[in-house]
């Protein structure tokens, strides 16, 4: 599904990534966890094609195309989705038009049929159950005046609408209380299956208790630098992110 | 990423074809004998004449005005020519008689008249240069008593009617353009609605200027009687060519007792090419009197144009009386816009509201200048205005002057001003759900103007709606 290899990025000419290499096969779910500043967000963002961050060396081979190669809106259509830190507002657009037009836009990218406004309110009515939103909140604009809670969710809502074949998950987690990562933990767990990949990108273990990866990797100065089973996202929740730095030193 | 901004913002002019057909043009020039000549041609009567040369030897003692935030070159009055008709000027009496050429021109602007008349129900006066070409929809409007119709024929059937109204709101003295046009009018459209009337459709006119070397200056007169109530609508475009020409157009609005009109304009005259030659002047005077519980009700979205001077203001004469300004300004490429409202209370428990919403990209250039003056006996008026900018890359300019004058302490005023940025996170995220960064400027525009989108009538907000698409093509970055 994906193949990173040695990928160097960053952004304003800081190279922030240095020589990453990762592999997600389908149906797989991998977490990416590491300290601040590790490279994360950068990571999940090279992916998705935010202008601004540069890619100095290395390739992404995205179901055996160069993902790099493509323009922002054709990784998205072509399954590539990416549920931000911070989503955007985006006023007096309404919720449920927005999304509408993104499933068109990809539905008619593959050559299939755009929905119309009853076909895509009857899909959309079932998913929201998922995140547990009300239909009151479809109708308003964008993000706008939406808690933190309802942005997640709502990208997560999105996200289980346009049902991508590889979902990246940047630091969704953050600052949200139990219940609203509950909530986001099973609408990402609904969307598992051998055909749908996520990359789960996080500070803390807490998220990987309800969603629980295939593998975990610990991201540290740009690179990969450890990697394992579920199991290791507990021992890092245990020992923080140190002795993992220490060991990288150590072995060099 | 702003190479898109820039791209949606440079998008072609797509209504700028020139019509060919036989025109009776009057010398490029103005004086005395060029008033009498219009005058002559339009058969008017002695008063309306004396009124145009009065107001001529007003406007030779007056100068342009150069307090507006916009920059041009000085405009040769003497190198214009004031008229210019299509030729073959018997009387229409259906519009089967209108010059094919002509009604081509409506068709390709999508505005067949017979498709209108049959389809839409909405009635179009359309003023071709300047001489009004036809009417739709008459028979069925005079059913319920309602006049519409050009501006000369109003003269013709209706003088009364014309003398009462005419310069009422918009005196001949009133501003160097409006004066000009006092003198130098051609044609309009003329509306009366009788007392308790509710006209029963949407009444439009389509303003299309074609020879080159021409002015336009129409004047619309609408008068809603008693109880009366009227919406109506304009649409304007233009042939592209490298001069600048001059529109000054003045409308005027009388809303009496309990009555209500909606004026909702589509403003596309050509703005020039991509770098800032040619375009129309659009130097407008539009102004309505709202009498005891009357509404006025002004909405305007302007994406064409050079240079847009205009104010479209309420006189809020009687008590209760309630005026309100929506508008959508687009400034791309080297357009500049000066724009705003004025609303004058004057009676008690008036309110007013204003929503501007403006949009600048490319090198376009935009002001807001709205003036709130609660008068003395104004009391317990009340005020809300909100002005908002948003620009698109980062040679562009939005700027805001609102005045406020309140001469009783009853008034209650509100002012709400933003300027934003159409961000890259924005556009990133709609790219990142798959849509393209077109549709997604297109789709935060809409966004931006929704508050004065929702207050045009249905078919014209899908055509704004289109309009500003194609008007910020390829400014997105």
């Amino acid at each position: 599904m994906l193949e990173i290899n040695n990928l160097h990025a960053g952004i304003e000419g800081k190279e922030i990534l240095r020589g990453l290499t990762l592999s997600v096969g389908t149906g797989e779910v991998h977490a990416i966890m590491g300290p601040n500043g590790s490279g994360k967000s950068t990571l999940a963002n090279v992916l998705a094609g935010r202008p601004r961050y540069e890619v100095t060396q290395g390739s992404v081979t995205y179901e055996g195309k160069d993902l790099l190669a493509m323009p922002t809106e054709e990784r998205a259509r072509e399954g590539v989705f990416l549920a931000m830190q911070y989503p955007v507002e985006i006023p007096g657009v309404n919720n449920i038009y927005f999304l509408k037009a993104a499933v068109n836009a990809v539905r008619k990218h593959h050559g299939e049929e755009e929905l119309d406004a009853m076909e895509f309110l009857q899909i959309a009515r079932e998913k929201m159950k998922l995140v547990e939103l009300d239909e009151a909140f479809m109708n308003r604009a964008v993000n706008e005046g939406f808690s933190g809670g309802e942005k997640k969710r709502n990208e997560i809502f999105q996200m289980a609408v346009l049902d991508p074949k590889l979902a990246v998950l940047d630091e969704t987690d953050s600052g949200l209380d139990i219940d609203a990562l509950r909530i986001v933990a099973e609408g990402v767990n609904a969307l598992r299956s051998e055909k749908h990949s996520v990359l789960v990108i996080t500070h803390y273990q807490r998220l990987l208790t309800y969603l629980v990866p295939d593998y975990v990797h610990v991201l540290a100065n740009g690179r990969i630098v450890k990697s394992g089973g579920k199991e290791l996202a507990l021992e890092l929740e245990q020992k923080g992110y140190e002795w993992i730095e220490q060991e990288v030193v150590a072995a060099r | 990423m702003s190479e898109t901004i820039e791209q949606i913002a440079n998008q072609d002019y797509k209504w700028g074809f020139v019509t060919d057909i036989e025109a009776d043009v009057a010398p490029p020039g103005l004086n005395e004998e060029i008033v009498r000549l219009i005058s002559h041609k339009k058969e008017e009567p002695e008063w309306l004449l004396e009124w145009r040369l009065k107001a001529f030897r007003h406007w030779k003692t007056m100068s342009e005005p150069t307090w507006a935030n916009v920059k041009y070159g000085p405009i040769d009055y003497q190198a214009i020519s004031y008229y210019s008709a299509p030729k073959q000027r018997k009387k229409l009496n259906s519009l089967d008689e209108v010059d094919p050429e002509v009604r081509a021109t409506f068709a390709k602007l999508g505005i067949s008249l017979e498709e209108q008349k049959r389809l839409t129900g909405v009635a179009v006066d359309a003023v071709f240069d300047s001489v009004s070409v036809a009417t739709t929809f008459r028979t069925e409007l005079a059913k319920v008593g309602v006049i519409f119709c050009s501006f000369s024929e109003a003269v013709r059937e209706h003088p009364d009617l014309v003398r009462k109204y005419l310069g009422s709101v918009v005196p001949y003295t009133d501003n160097f353009f409006a004066t000009l046009n006092s003198a130098v009018f051609s044609d309009g459209s003329f509306c009366y609605i009788p007392k308790g009337v509710r006209c029963p459709m949407e009444l439009s006119t389509y303003f299309r200027i074609n020879s080159a070397g021409t002015g336009q200056f129409e004047r619309t007169l609408i008068v809603a009687d008693e109880g009366a109530t009227v919406s109506y609508l304009e649409g304007c475009t233009a042939p592209m060519r490298d001069e600048n020409q001059l529109h000054a157009a003045v409308v005027e609005l009388v809303a009496l007792d309990n009555a209500s009109i909606k004026y909702s304009t589509v403003q596309n005259w050509y703005p020039g090419d991509k770098q800032g030659k040619g375009g129309i002047y659009n130097f407008v005077t539009k102004r309505g009197k709202a009498f005891t519980n009357a509404k006025l009700s002004w909405t305007q979205v302007e994406t064409g144009s050079a240079i847009t001077w205009k104010y479209p203001s309420c006189i809020l004469q009687g008590d209760n009386s309630v005026g309100e300004f929506y508008s959508v300004a687009v400034t791309a490429n080297y357009q500049q816009a000066d724009t705003g409202t004025k609303m004058i209370h004057i009676g008690k428990n008036t309110r007013s509201t204003i929503v501007s919403k403006g949009i600048s990209a490319g090198h376009g250039q935009q002001t807001y200048r709205g003036a709130v003056t609660i008068m003395k006996g104004a009391t317990n008026a009340r005020n809300y205005s909100q002005c908002d900018s948003l620009l698109l890359g980062d040679k562009c300019g939005a700027h805001t002057f609102p005045y406020i004058e309140v001469r009783n302490s009853s008034a209650t005023m509100e002012h709400e001003a933003s300027t934003s940025k159409i961000g890259e996170d924005q556009l990133f995220y709609c790219q990142q759900r798959g849509i393209s960064a077109e549709d997604a400027v297109s789709m935060i525009v809409s966004g931006f103007c929704r508050e004065v989108f929702r207050e045009l009538p249905m078919e014209f907000a899908v055509e704004a709606q289109k309009l500003l698409g194609v008007s910020l093509e390829g400014s997105v970055g």
